[in-house]
């Protein structure tokens, strides 16, 4: 028998499976053995490369081939052409934005070039179904590291000499956290794996559970041994299926193999997870709230102290971390603290994966080192904007965090740079938008969301965002006065510093960093009753130029509530009062007579 | 499904497995490594390219030589089939024409693991947009 000569990873993502990798799996499969390459060639599934922009993705190992946007009628030629004639399909190769060339390699793709992969290390390289792929790449090493060579002190002071911070938005230093359960004494704790994504546009979590679940097993597994849990629960929004399945699977394998139950390799260690289902509530990210959810009761956050660490799930010690936290642990117990402690910044240690999304080109996920700027991960990593539009804002740390405009652009992302900024890290959503955004209009679309959200607990959020949002749709149809902006001001201070919960201690955040950075929109709304973008409907006005009208009635009998009239050859008039903006006259105008004040 | 009982015994079952994914790994950065690239258009499969790319691969796994192997297509020299084309880490390629199994086994004593040049080296008289 040959040697196995090429490895064909298909995209098992989320986004690559709606655009029918399954089939294409499948059709490589079937193509293979039709072929009689069996031994030679095999077609692998695996987690998501990141480059959701451009999927389904295939790449072809080892000579590093990346295909983008392969149908399953292009698996013919991939096998015939690529594999048996070691001819590559010019077609289906990436075409760089900037140079217009094909790149045939992943390793010269600007969006590739600045990241580097720690959480994301496994997602595109294994089958996340098969653990035997996961033990081949150092898989479960940590854990038996820790379990054999290092006392739970031990652990746990590499993790804080790593400066490992918490990767679901909060950034409290990872190995304090797991000290603090730890020192508190009790017969039953609980380790808890928070993986409730709930920011609009983010997918971070879900693409390493779904590319690399066992990385999170383990990781909660050496978790439990150092801060005392036989226990842990993994808290899973139904709406991620497929991460569901995976971790399922994942499950099952580590159990066969004695990798999770009672005495894990021998060592006396006991230690088992079961999944817990979220009905994908925002406010549910928040630890306490995710723990009132998971003993089922409603799930609302409750004042901190006490912390979970002293008492959470039914009372018990509980350390809660984020998924992309624990996908790093592995890692920095196999290479060492120094090791991970070289990436990043002085406060901000490793790096962070962004889900890139808005008015880019490379709409993805990318793993990139902190301290990197927003121009690298904008215009390097994520191409630049589309459509060659100019860059307007970044919202980063999604419903929660802030706009940062062109003067943040060569800030140095971590932690404590974004919260000086008037934004945060959050867990790692980055929506971009370009000149065609109104920023009123995007803080009105944030505050929608937390309204939606809340979960009616404490007035201030309950009452106060409500109000926070009618004061925005007030500006949003040139109904508001100059006091109506302080309003806006004063009011978010207040629901900032009264909410409960950080739901409400940050929703006001997207209106006053929209307030700071782009004050002049707002003043142009009010007073100029004029939106510069043009997406706030109320201020806009279809006007037709007399000159250039030559009165064809094109326009007149395309109008859906006959708002305009005229004579037939003479310039035609548009009734703004029954106008409803609908453009369709402007669309339908030969002569370029109509045009938006 | 057998239980793992020991951290030796999860290590030795990784040695065993890591030959599965080997080819991902390695062709990750191709740069750092000895590349292998064989000449696999109709001219070098007739001329037997599949038995020399055979050869270079299980040699080197016989051998334990960290090196990755690849098809590529027509080179141009077809009077000179197979063609295989060796780049080693920080060299520029040399290509080497009428290689069957026995002078594979000889470019691997001599010149991937001495540096040694062998006879039937192609020399490269052309510019490719690479170049340029």
């Amino acid at each position: 028998m040959g040697k196995i000569k090429y490895h064909m990873l298909v995209c098992g993502g989320t986004g690559c499976q709606a655009s029918q990798s399954e089939e294409i799996l499948k059709n490589f499969q079937a193509g293979i053995q039709a072929k009689g390459l069996e031994s030679e060639v095999q077609a692998i599934k695996t987690g998501c490369f990141g480059f959701c922009e451009k999927g389904p993705i295939v790449k072809i190992m080892p000579d590093n081939t990346f295909y983008t946007q392969v149908k399953p009628s292009d698996c013919n030629e991939i096998l015939e052409e690529h594999i048996i004639k070691g001819r590559k399909v010019g077609r289906l190769l990436y075409t760089s934005p900037e140079t217009g060339d094909k790149v045939s390699d992943s390793k010269h793709m600007g969006f590739y070039k600045k990241q580097l992969r720690i959480a994301l290390r496994n997602c595109g390289v294994i089958n996340p179904e098969n653990i035997d792929e996961y033990i081949a790449r150092d898989g479960y090493q940590a854990l038996g590291k820790v379990l054999t060579e290092l006392s739970p002190e031990a652990a746990i002071a590499i993790l804080k000499k790593s400066g490992l911070r918490g990767r679901g938005g909060g950034g409290f230093p990872t190995g304090l956290k797991w000290e603090i359960t730890r020192a508190v004494k009790a017969d039953q704790k609980f380790v808890v794996c928070n993986a409730d994504e709930g920011d609009p546009g983010a997918f971070m979590d879900r693409s390493v559970l779904e590319g690399d679940p066992h990385s999170v097993l383990e990781a909660m597994a050496i978790n439990g041994y150092c801060t005392g849990a036989d226990r842990g629960l993994i808290y899973i929004r139904a709406e991620y299926p497929l991460a569901v399945e995976r971790l399922k699977i994942a499950m099952r394998q580590a159990r066969e193999y004695g990798l999770l139950g009672n005495d894990i390799l021998g060592t006396g260690f006991n230690f088992d997870i079961e999944i817990r289902y979220g009905a994908g509530a925002f406010v549910c990210g928040e630890e306490t709230a995710l723990i009132h959810s998971m003993e089922g009761l409603r799930g609302e956050p409750t004042v901190k102290p006490p912390f979970p660490s002293e008492s959470g799930y039914q009372g018990a010690p509980t350390n809660v971390n984020n998924v992309e936290t624990y996908a790093n642990i592995p890692v920095i117990i196999n290479k060492g603290a120094d090791w991970f402690a070289s990436i990043g910044t002085e406060k901000s240690k490793g790096t962070k994966v962004f889900a890139l999304a808005g008015k880019i080109n490379n709409v993805g996920l990318i793993e990139v080192p902190m301290g990197i700027t927003l121009r690298e991960v904008i215009f390097e990593v994520g191409g630049g904007i589309k459509g060659g539009k100019k860059f307007k804002a970044v919202q980063t740390g999604g419903p929660s965090g802030g706009m940062l405009t062109e003067k943040h652009l060569d800030t140095p992302i971590d932690y404590d740079n974004l919260i000086a900024a008037g934004s945060m890290m959050g867990s790692g959503g980055m929506i971009v938008m370009d000149e065609d955004d109104c920023m009123v209009s995007m803080a009105k679309f944030y505050l929608d969301f937390t309204v939606e959200e809340s979960c009616g607990k404490c007035s201030p959020c309950r009452i106060g965002n409500k109000r926070l949002y009618e004061l925005l749709e007030k500006v949003t149809v040139g109904d508001a006065v100059m006091e109506d902006l302080d309003k806006l001001r004063n009011l978010s201070h207040v629901i900032k510093d009264t909410s409960l919960c950080g739901l409400g201690q940050s929703s006001p955040n997207p209106v006053l960093s929209s307030l700071d950075n782009f004050y002049e929109e707002y003043i142009e709304h009010v007073k100029d009753r004029k939106c510069r973008a043009g997406s706030c409907k109320s201020l806009m006005q279809y006007l037709i130029v007399p000159e250039n009208c030559i009165g064809c009635t094109l326009c007149a009998r395309n109008c859906p509530v006959d708002a305009i009239s005229g004579e037939r050859k003479q310039p035609h008039l548009i009734d703004q009062a029954k106008c409803i903006k609908c453009g369709a006259c402007m669309e339908k105008c030969k002569f370029n007579a109509i045009i938006i004040n | 499904m057998e239980k793992i009982k020991s951290l030796a015994e999860l290590k030795k079952m990784q040695d065993s497995l890591r030959a599965r994914i080997d080819l991902r790994e390695k062709s990750n950065d191709p740069e750092s490594r000895i590349q292998v690239k064989v000449a696999m258009a109709t001219c070098g499969i007739a001329s037997g390219a599949k038995e020399v790319m055979e050869v270079f691969i299980e040699e080197f796994g016989k051998r334990n030589i960290d090196a990755v192997v690849t098809q590529t297509g027509c080179m141009g020299y077809c009077y000179a089939e197979p063609t295989v084309e060796i780049t080693l880490p920080g060299q520029e390629p040399i290509t080497f024409g009428y290689v069957d199994g026995k002078k594979a086994s000889k470019i691997i004593d001599k010149y991937i693991l001495n540096n040694e040049l062998v006879d039937g080296i192609i020399p490269v008289n052309y510019e490719s947009i690479h170049t340029k």
